[in-house]
């Protein structure tokens, strides 16, 4: 896998994955290493994303390695009109690696084509974010201690939320069951359900969330963004119907989490956070050892 | 013998069966607004199939089949007939591609392939006689009525 971009999650096999979850795993264990030391990683945010940054750029400094880079293309010469082949060519030439988040949907596919160093799509507009796929999958496997046979059940914005979507392909390598719970308008589109019948994996469809997961193991939660509708009544309705309470889990599995990719606005209620079910904090701290894993794994590391 | 409406060829590429309006269309996924060879084609000809329609001939050229296969993006019933010494040779089925690049445009105004120098490149699969193509770049599907051919 040495020199190998990572684009997107349908890039990795099974065993790939697995094997991403394993060393992020004997990252944690010990995060501070000097594995990356005399390395450059080059953060390329043609977009602004502080959450994602700060976890790609914490993951290689507690490995020595070095960060150049810009968070903001602002600040960087595609704002005189230098198109993303020429930004990459000449970043490519100080860079070991390049972690790039572009508004553009398919520009780390193109950046992987045409650079010499391997590409980290830190997400491409609403394509692709493999790096919070493979963390989503590390906290259902940290949690649970398998990621086989796991009932798995997705709230909120299906239609248009890339992680849902992106978890759907990756889970299918282990035998899972949904249950896609979203207003009408948001909807799991056509083409993630056929995906799930062509690969006989079990889902069911509703639209109402309370009580609608007591049978679960993960309860993974996106936000319902405002803009996603046309009739603003129905908006505040769905906004309170899909705001999970504590009094909802109470029949909830002993072993179920709450993963949410962050950030959250109304649809889990702060009464919900000291519930030790809650996870979506630890989940957004096992972004960073995954991120060590993948860097260290594109370069041929690890 | 019935006379020819387009004179004969000796050696060379008849595309017959072509729906006129998809003439120039033909011609241009075909490049032969480029191509030195002499070239015949004419349009709203009799036909019993069509009714009407275009064919074109070119002298002493014989495609790849990644580039004849093209024109199955629009003229899918097309004909390809292979001409050795004023015979038909060879009558070539025309398939889908795999994958088109350059000539087609994504319908995804997000794609990088519309901002950007980017060739388009799209892998082509048929699901239940619904001709899918899927951007190589920004991975979105597409019908093959709903995408623009250049």
């Amino acid at each position: 896998m040495k020199n190998r971009s990572l684009v997107s999650i349908t890039d990795y096999s099974k065993d790939e994955i697995l094997e991403i979850l394993h060393l992020a795993t004997e990252f944690e264990a010990s995060p501070n290493q000097k594995i990356l030391a005399g390395k450059i990683i080059a953060t390329l945010f043609f977009e602004p994303s502080t959450r994602t940054r700060l976890s790609f750029e914490t993951a290689v400094n507690r490995l020595r390695g070095r960060i150049i880079g810009f968070s903001d293309a602002m600040t960087s010469s595609s704002v005189k009109g230098e198109t993303l082949h020429d930004t990459i060519r000449m970043v490519a030439n100080y860079a070991d690696a390049i972690v790039m988040r572009h508004p553009l949907e398919g520009s780390a596919r193109y950046a992987s084509e045409i650079s010499p160093v391997p590409i980290i799509n830190a997400g491409d507009g609403a394509n692709q974010h493999p790096s919070q796929t493979l963390l989503d999958l590390y906290s259902i496997l940290k949690t649970q201690g398998t990621l086989e046979n796991l009932k798995i059940c997705l709230v909120g914005d299906l239609k248009y939320g890339r992680t849902v979507h992106s978890l759907i392909m990756a889970m299918s390598h282990f035998n899972p069951c949904f249950r896609f719970i979203a207003p009408d308008e948001l909807k799991m589109p056509d083409e993630y359900k056929l995906f799930c019948k062509k690969n006989k994996i079990p889902f069911e469809e509703t639209t109402e969330l309370a009580g609608n997961f007591d049978d679960a193991d993960i309860l993974y939660i996106t936000r319902v963004q405002k803009e996603r509708f046309l009739d603003m009544l129905e908006f505040e309705r769905v906004k309170n119907t899909y705001t999970l309470k504590n009094n909802m889990l109470r029949n909830s599995k002993p072993n179920l989490k709450i993963l949410h990719p962050l950030p959250r606005v109304n649809e889990i209620h702060p009464d919900v956070d000291n519930n030790p079910k809650a996870y979506y904090f630890q989940q957004a701290q096992n972004g960073m050892y995954v991120r060590q894993a993948i860097v260290t794994k594109v370069l041929g590391i690890k | 013998m019935k006379k020819l409406q387009v004179a004969a060829l000796k050696e060379g590429t008849v595309i017959d069966h072509i729906p006129p309006k998809k003439l120039f269309k033909v011609i241009t996924l075909l490049k032969l607004q480029n191509c030195d060879n002499m070239i015949t084609f004419g349009t709203n000809l009799e036909s019993k199939r069509m009714g009407r329609k275009a064919i074109i001939k070119v002298s002493e050229k014989f495609f790849e089949d990644s580039e004849i296969n093209r024109i199955t993006l629009i003229a899918p019933n097309a004909k390809i007939n292979i001409i050795k010494n004023f015979e038909v040779v060879e009558k070539r089925p025309l398939k889908l591609p795999d994958e088109v690049k350059e000539i087609v445009t994504c319908p995804n105004p997000a794609c990088i392939t519309n901002h950007q120098p980017v060739t388009t490149h799209f892998i082509v699969q048929e699901e239940r006689d619904v001709v899918l193509l899927k951007c190589h770049y920004c991975e979105k599907e597409a019908k093959l009525e709903e995408v623009k051919i250049k």
